[in-house]
């Protein structure tokens, strides 16, 4: 998207919700969903008097996080308020970390189309709450106000201005999005806005040191929507640079409906947050041996993941990376593999026809219409030349379609492969018989010919002949 | 009955010379009395505390009565009390009934005392004379046109006047000690953590610590052992053993090492006010103590410290009063910004406006760093001193406040000379050290307090240097005229 001569620079905030069981500075439940204000108690509505205890889930999250993209966990670190008026956030003042975060200085590693690796660099990740919600429909001229989200524990993870284009965004905000599933901290859930960031973007000139005055652009909840609104947003700013304008330091939201992102408040505009450390909280402190118990319970990371793939299931470092995208994809995957003996098989058949067909019906791995199970024995199928690859495609179609096991289908539908040389023979015999005229040119040179006698034999065996064998004998015989 | 102390009543409970009902009533009647003229309480809870009399004395029939059951008690608005209306003094809650109680409410309410009442104070605890109430100012007991000191004028005059024995109160900056010392009763702050803050409304988190103002030292120690102790509520409270108060009373003081504050007697003390400390320093002297004098060079700072660091957090605590969820909210607000800006123009009087306007101020991108941080490094300074001084002495000595109450009026248009009130008191609560005043002597008829402060933790020495001064006076028995029994039924 960006013109020729410019440069995009991007730095996102992801807010990830982390999964605890109850709020990060009182008792109430974070369930998503239940009526408005019913996982809210006398700490989240801000009473005269009450005071926030710090769940010590909620740091332990944190910290998993952070040994994960290999960053600084800090022994030390300082909950501060964050001061503005706001009907959803109930005390006035948001507890956040500030000078003092949790997490410092890690990295995560993004794959650029070209195959290349790139790092981009994690600034900090802080722990803080979420604010609750304003509700402005069916209420005439009054506001409603649902605090049940107010005090949910989020970890907010700040990146450095790396990422290059739109597309990199994308990638490392989905390279988050995996680890902190892996992680169990967070379920991910964008729609209902577990998982969202912000886009911080500015463009310069090719070759210029200094970044371009940048835009922030709020609450995105989708990784296309990530994608169309930096596009949108770099090309608003160079339209505006080239035609003499300037871009002005803002806030911007995108509007998925218009595709475009338009100014929400400027920095004049902006709040003085007066952060100050907040006095009902002690100073988080985080003993070594803390922190290597939480390392222990590191899982095997996607990127760990995939080069363990790589380098023992001999996969492609595109394959290793689509099926290590989810931990319950690669745990699909490998279920399959195992079952079916050829780990480079699994990977064509799950990263493919199974992916593509989760993806048209919008559906996790776990939603699944077929288990690993069922779909390893379609595999085996292949393998022991009961069917062929293509005719694998057609079983696996109906078995989406149906619900049934391969070998019902291939034999209700007599989709077996004919492996029988006699069988073979005469259907080439019959082709060759029919199509005189192409037997000639081919005999007098015109190999590209055998593509068509390979179709004829198929089409008259209905796509059953085994593939290899048919080869063999096809050749011999218009050979002549 | 009303002149005895706690510790005397609970005595002739248990001899059953009158019964809790007997005694609750009595003090009802006396609180209802005397309420015209001292303007002591904000609410009165008789019914409920019948209700609790009722019960205590059914405990003493049942064998069952613990060392506090059915002793009376007043709360300082500020504690929060369930089903009963929990003002602090503002306009801003005077509609607000809390749903829940504050730990020393319950702790208290769990060990059987009754609960008489709710006192007035200053609005938010911001005050030194009690007259920046929505209810009107508490007159002093001992003279009606003046001043009871602050922020827990109620609790001290209650006390002073004899219509409740003991009474919870806070500290932020004197707020216990100040009014005690002014009333001639003795108050207590404990070190901070030492009693929950929890369900106590918020004025400077990091200062403010619940105790209690009592006629004695003994009935002072009987009540923070039911009060102190860690709650998980409160994170800054601390998980540290309660030691027994009552036990360590009568420790001798022999050897005892007492530092006098050089920087408070300085020129600013009333001259009349420092004869009645040196006084009191003479009967320790006495009683084989050994006077030092100690140096706190940072103490001097320690006002504008506070009105750097009171204020800023005052003017976060206090940004949840907007009108929204509870408390006062402008009538037909136009848009939200209406309904934040009447609500709370409204809802607050003009010191709590003026510290969260301070605060606000001192915590501003470009001042924080010359307000708020450095007045973070002057209280570390302040902290060391008092460290240093508790290296060398046991507990430090001084005048609470600069001198008697002042009429009413008198100071309300000068907020820097009723800051000044409090020069004496602030620095325990910037270290965070515990500390008293008790009555020890009378300056123009009017009662002075001796300020005894010691070490993080420290309150077992402190009841007990308390103490024995009091088994050799009798400053803290004398009660205001127009209060005695045959004057006030």
């Amino acid at each position: 998207m960006s013109a020729a001569g410019w440069e995009t620079v991007i730095g996102l905030e992801i807010h990830a919700q982390l999964a605890t069981a109850s709020k990060i500075f009182s008792g109430s439940a974070t369930a998503y969903g239940a009526s408005p204000n019913s996982q809210a108690n006398l700490v989240d509505l801000a009473y005269p008097g009450v005071l926030p205890v710090l769940n010590q889930e909620a740091v332990r999250m944190a910290v998993k996080f952070g040994l994960a993209v290999d960053a600084t966990v800090a022994p030390r670190s300082v909950f501060a308020r964050k001061n503005y008026f706001y009907p959803d956030l109930p005390k006035g003042y948001q507890i956040s970390q500030y000078e003092l975060p949790v997490v410092a200085k890690g990295h995560l590693d993004i794959v650029l189309d070209d195959g290349t690796k790139k790092r981009i660099g994690i600034t900090r990740a802080h722990l803080e709450e979420d604010a609750g919600k304003s509700l402005h429909e069916g209420l005439p001229k009054q506001s409603g106000i649902d605090l049940n989200r107010a005090g949910t524990p989020l970890v907010e993870i700040v990146s450095e201005p790396d990422m290059r284009s739109a597309k990199e965004a994308v990638a490392y905000l989905k390279k988050v999005h995996t680890l902190v599933r892996y992680l169990e901290i967070c379920d991910g859930n964008m729609q209902e806005g577990s998982f969202r960031c912000d886009a911080n973007v500015s463009v310069r000139r090719v070759g210029a040191e200094k970044f371009g005055t940048r835009a922030e652009i709020k609450n995105i909840n989708s990784f296309r929507f990530v994608e169309k609104a930096i596009n949108y947003e770099v090309a608003r700013q160079i339209d505006l640079l080239e035609s003499g304008g300037k871009v002005v330091q803002e806030t911007r939201l995108y509007d998925p409906d218009k595709g475009e992102t338009r100014s929400m408040r400027s920095k004049e505009e902006a709040n003085d947050y007066r952060y100050f450390p907040d006095p009902d909280l002690l100073p988080v402190e985080l003993d070594a041996a803390f922190i290597e118990a939480v390392r222990k319970t590191l899982p095997e990371l996607p990127d760990q993941k995939a080069a363990r793939f790589v380098a023992t299931l001999g996969l492609s470092e595109y394959d290793a990376g689509v099926l290590t995208s989810s931990k319950e994809l690669a745990a699909y995957y490998e279920e399959v593999a195992r079952l079916v003996g050829q780990p480079k098989l699994a990977a064509n058949w799950v990263a493919g026809s199974l992916a593509a067909a989760l993806n048209e019906h919008n559906l996790e791995i776990t939603e699944s219409r077929i288990d690993a199970k069922r779909f390893a024995g379609l595999l085996g199928r292949i393998v022991d030349n009961t069917i062929s690859g293509k005719i694998a495609k057609d079983v696996f179609e109906a078995m989406w379609a149906e619900g049934k096991d391969a070998d019902a289908i291939i034999e209700s539908r007599g989709l077996k492969q004919i492996t029988d040389t006699g069988a073979i023979e005469k259907a080439i015999d019959e082709v060759m018989a029919k199509n005189p005229g192409q037997l000639a040119d081919y005999r007098s040179g015109k190999d590209k010919l055998f593509g068509f006698f390979v179709g004829q034999v198929m089409k008259a065996t209905g796509g059953k002949a085994n593939p290899a064998q048919l080869n063999e004998l096809l050749k011999k015989k218009l050979a002549g | 009955m009303h002149t005895s102390t706690l510790a005397e009543l609970a005595r002739k409970l248990r001899a059953k010379e009158f019964s809790v009902t007997e005694l609750t009533k009595t003090l009802l009647k006396r609180i209802e009395t005397s309420q015209p003229k001292l303007n002591a309480f904000i609410s009165v809870t008789g019914e409920q505390a019948l209700e609790r009399a009722a019960a205590a004395d059914a405990a003493f029939a049942a064998g069952k009565a613990g060392p506090l059951t059915g002793l009376p008690l007043a709360h300082k608005d500020i504690f929060c009390t369930r089903g009963v209306k929990t003002s602090c003094g503002s306009r801003m809650l005077d509609n607000f009934v809390s749903p829940y109680d504050a730990t020393v409410v319950e702790k208290l309410e769990a060990a059987g005392m009754v609960t008489l009442g709710k006192t007035n104070m200053d609005e938010f605890a911001m005050g030194s004379s009690n007259e920046t109430s929505w209810y009107g100012p508490v007159r002093n007991p001992w003279d009606p046109k003046l001043v009871p000191g602050g922020s827990s004028g109620g609790s001290a005059a209650a006390v002073a006047a004899r219509v409740a024995p003991v009474a919870t109160a806070t500290d932020t900056g004197g707020s216990i000690r100040q009014p005690a010392s002014l009333c001639g009763v003795t108050g207590i702050k404990p070190t901070y953590g030492r009693v929950s803050r929890y369900g106590m409304i918020a004025f400077a988190s990091s200062l403010d610590q619940g105790g209690l103002i009592s006629q004695t030292a003994e009935d002072a120690a009987l009540v923070l052992q039911a009060m102190a102790g860690f709650d998980p509520r409160d994170s800054t409270s601390v998980d540290t053993p309660v030691p027994n108060y009552v036990a360590g009373l009568d420790a001798p003081l022999a050897g005892l090492k007492i530092g006098l504050i050089k920087e408070f007697f300085d020129k600013g003390l009333d001259a009349s006010v420092e004869k009645c400390i040196r006084e009191a320093l003479v009967v320790y002297e006495k009683l084989g103590a050994k006077l030092v004098e100690v140096k706190l060079p940072a103490l001097p700072l320690s006002v504008p410290t506070y009105y750097v660091v009171a204020p800023a957090e005052c003017s976060s605590n206090l940004a949840r009063f907007d009108g929204v969820r509870y408390g006062h909210r402008a009538k037909d607000p136009k848009d939200l910004m209406d309904l934040y800006k009447r609500s709370r123009g409204e809802g607050f009087g003009a010191e709590v406006k003026r510290r969260i306007m301070t605060g606000t101020y001192v915590l501003s991108a470009g001042y924080y760093d010359a307000y708020y941080l450095k007045a973070q490094r002057v209280r570390q300074l302040i902290n060391q001193d008092f460290k240093r001084a508790f290296g060398e002495v046991d507990v430090l000595m001084g005048p609470t406040a600069p001198d008697v109450a002042f009429e009413i009026g008198a100071k309300a248009s000068d907020p820097i000379q009723m800051y000044l009130n409090d020069i004496y008191t602030i620095g325990a609560n910037l270290a965070g050290v515990p500390a008293m005043s008790i009555p020890c002597g009378f300056v123009r008829e009017l009662p002075v307090g001796l300020q005894i402060c010691g070490p993080h933790f420290g309150e077992s020495k402190l009841l007990n240097v308390a103490h024995a001064y009091q088994k050799e006076t009798d400053w803290h028995r004398r009660m205001p005229a127009a209060y005695e029994p045959e004057v006030l039924s």
